[in-house]
């Protein structure tokens, strides 16, 4: 039997899961900074924001996260087909989500805001700054979505193959993490830009 | 050597009172900014996406069961972040 070592892949996982914090952190406190000083023009740009779609993307990873938690429970318990749902379900709304965000940014590019574009350029620096931390900040985060969608698939192939089960529930345990991470970050992203801090 | 744990079985009917919850919170996250609440807004705001980032941390992410390293490494990270803002906080406002 080959070595396996459950709780230090554990460990390794937050390590790096604690990586990913620092990372957004980081354009957190950016964010933080610029909101201080161009506290009106963030103000006006979160108006700019379709709370409809922020709201039910919101709804979305927090269902979709319910999903990959409830199949690591599921297949503590043995009962693969259930898992093979709930990450089907987990995955599909990975794909709305981002279907969603596509639909959001290409309004935003149809109005002419884009990094670089002519309207922010020729306009004031809060908003090129706002909507600068918008597109940096949600686009790196549907890098992870992708991600995560591309990780979660991989864990449905392995558990199709037997290389995740009861009794290996590792991989998909810290493909949940990951997940999970996605959903924590988008939890404090919504308020950012959403409801207007 | 394997250290192989398989941890308790989490029950179907506490996932599911957490996901509630969540997107209770996330309904109430959105009236809240309805609401003319002044400069408390960002605090109300960010204090229920705290509550949200606990639950998703204690039970879909399992810290609460997941033994003292991680949840001792876990603050470490949070507190790294607390004084990275903190400090750039003392300092902007002098400027």
């Amino acid at each position: 039997m080959t070595h396996r070592d459950d709780i230090g892949a554990r460990y390794g996982m937050w390590l790096f899961l604690y990586t990913e914090i620092m990372l957004f952190s980081g354009l957190f406190v950016l964010y933080a900074g610029y909101y201080y000083q161009y506290t009106s023009y963030f103000i006006e740009g979160g108006k700019e924001m379709d709370l409809f779609i922020g709201t039910l993307n919101t709804a979305i990873l927090i269902i979709s996260s319910f999903m990959v938690a409830t199949s690591v429970a599921a297949m503590k318990r043995g009962s693969k087909k259930t898992v093979l749902i709930l990450l089907g379900i987990a995955i599909l709304l990975g794909f709305v989500f981002l279907f969603n965000k596509y639909l959001e940014w290409s309004h935003k590019f149809g109005e002419g805001i884009f990094p670089g574009s002519d309207t922010l350029i020729n306009g004031p620096h809060g908003r090129i700054i706002f909507f600068g931390l918008y597109f940096t900040l949600t686009g790196l985060h549907a890098l992870h979505v992708t991600v995560g969608i591309i990780a979660l698939t991989v864990c449905v192939i392995f558990t199709k193959k037997g290389a995740i089960s009861a009794e290996r529930v590792t991989i998909l345990d810290n493909v949940g993490l990951y997940w999970h991470l996605v959903d924590l970050i988008w939890i404090f992203l919504f308020p950012l830009f959403y409801l207007i801090l | 050597m394997t250290s192989n744990e398989n941890t308790h079985l989490q029950s179907y009917r506490e996932l599911i009172l957490v996901v509630i919850a969540l997107l209770a919170l996330t309904g109430l996250t959105v009236m809240v900014s309805r609401l003319d609440l002044g400069r408390l807004r960002v605090a109300v705001s960010l204090s229920i996406a705290a509550v949200k980032a606990g639950l998703v941390l204690l039970f879909f992410m399992h810290m609460k069961d997941s033994g003292r390293l991680i949840a001792v490494t876990f603050l470490a990270t949070v507190l790294t972040v607390t004084i990275l803002i903190t400090f750039i906080f003392l300092d902007l406002p002098y400027r």
